[in-house]
């Protein structure tokens, strides 16, 4: 099978597949001896292609694998057409827990909550609940304490790629992300200095 | 009073420092301590004399900070070496600080990365819901709302006691009551004009209780237009989901 058509196959995989088509499955797809290397750089080409032709649907790499989704300009129309959109919008402490999970994972409780400050029981449960964090095993300490880390729907939470894909915290230490920036929001970025 | 509205669910005593860090324009790295800590206690006492749960982690934070402004005030030679050998309070309280803030700013880009992705539609398998209304506010902390309310307070209003507000003459149930009228006749109603109907303090502070229960109930969110800027009170609507 030579890549054209490798693609192809890629192409209406990503038309019937449920959300997003993970790189293994379309590996599995594909046959046997696949490198899951080249299914991600044939999907990422593919990807290219799309956005080239300035097509209005996007393939994106998301969360393990890759996606059809629109253009965001565009969501005005899609939502007359259909109310279903993801629901959720996470309030200030489950961010920042989720965040600290993210960056430092994995972790206890305890450690979460040296880091905040605050008790995070409500938050933890909440976050379970969402599928956001998973229990990914027991800290060899006294008590042995759970530990948390994230799922692969909190990386589709936010669209990224994997945990790699993360702004750097190095980047925020030195304001190279300004805080009050909100990607895609012009309105907001006006308020760094 | 009866009514105890608990704290745990809004921020913690260094989301308190970063807030008085930032509206007084400090720099973390060499916040003046003293004049800090005044000021957060001043906050404790505001928040006490509300009657409102405070958690214990705030507590502690005042006695940090407590400990070191006095160890500031004396002389290193006083210090036992015991004390000399402990890692510096305030050095642990800037690097906790910093730490902190790196986190909330992390927080704040998953925050804009979560609404693009809110309007990026893809296969189904998502669950069914209505999208947010995207508008450019800042979400309002607890301690923004009680810098309004203090100011407030400080304000015109006939001069009397907080404490004495325990007679129910205007009860929390009731200011719940109107909260939710107003949220439901107006797209938002705003600090100025909500308090603007209390006429004492006491029923001031009943107002402010109501607010906080709904926020708790999640009935209602706060923002503010920019950082620091006027506080609107709107009615969160019930088709979104808005979760932790």
């Amino acid at each position: 099978m030579n890549d054209e058509e490798a693609k192809r196959i890629l192409e209406a995989l990503l038309l019937v597949t449920d959300k997003t088509l993970l790189i293994e499955q379309a590996g599995e797809v594909l046959g046997a001896g696949v490198d899951p290397a080249d299914v991600r750089r044939l999907l990422n080409e593919l990807a290219q292609q799309y956005a080239q032709e300035n097509r209005r649907i996007r393939i994106q790499e998301v969360a393990e694998g890759f996606e059809y989704n629109t253009d965001p300009e565009l969501a005005s129309y899609v939502l007359k057409l259909t109310r279903r959109v993801r629901s959720v919008r996470l309030t200030k402490p489950s961010l920042e827990t989720l965040a600290i999970i993210a960056y430092r994972q994995p972790m206890t409780r305890i450690e979460i909550e040296q880091v905040r400050g605050v008790d995070v029981g409500g938050v933890l449960d909440t976050l379970g609940k969402l599928n956001l964090i998973r229990v990914v095993g027991r800290k060899e300490t006294v008590g042995r304490p759970i530990l948390y880390g994230t799922t692969r729907d909190f990386l589709d939470h936010f669209g990224l790629k994997n945990l790699e894909d993360l702004p750097s915290l190095e980047e925020l230490k030195a304001g190279l992300v300004p805080t009050l920036e909100i990607p895609n929001d012009s309105q907001t970025a006006a308020q760094t200095d | 009073m009866s009514y105890k509205v608990k704290l745990e669910i809004f921020e913690g005593p260094l989301d308190l420092l970063l807030h008085l860090v930032k509206q007084n324009h400090l720099e973390i790295a060499n916040i003046p301590i003293a004049q800090i800590t005044d000021q957060y206690l001043k906050y404790l006492e505001l928040m006490q004399a509300l009657d409102l749960e405070i958690a214990g982690e705030f507590l502690v934070m005042a006695a940090t900070l407590m400990q070191i402004k006095s160890r500031q005030l004396l002389p290193p030679e006083t210090l036992t070496p015991e004390e000399k050998e402990e890692p510096d309070p305030a050095q642990e309280l800037i690097r906790r600080l910093l730490e902190y803030q790196r986190f909330k700013q992390a927080a704040e880009v998953l925050g804009g990365m979560e609404k693009t992705r809110l309007v990026q539609f893809s296969r189904p398998t998502r669950p069914d819901g209505t999208p947010e209304q995207v508008e450019e506010f800042v979400e309002a902390s607890l301690f923004d709302l009680l810098t309004a309310f203090s100011q407030f307070m400080q304000g015109e209003l006939p001069r009397e006691l907080i404490h004495e507000i325990v007679k129910d003459e205007f009860t929390v149930e009731e200011k719940i009551n109107l909260l939710r009228r107003l949220t439901q006749e107006q797209d938002r109603v705003s600090f100025a004009e909500l308090f603007g109907k209390a006429k004492t303090k006491m029923e001031a502070v009943a107002i402010f209780l109501a607010l906080l229960e709904l926020i708790r109930l999640k009935e209602i969110s706060i923002r503010q237009s920019q950082l620091f800027g006027e506080i609107v009170i709107m009615r969160n609507t019930g088709d979104l989901e808005v979760a932790g």
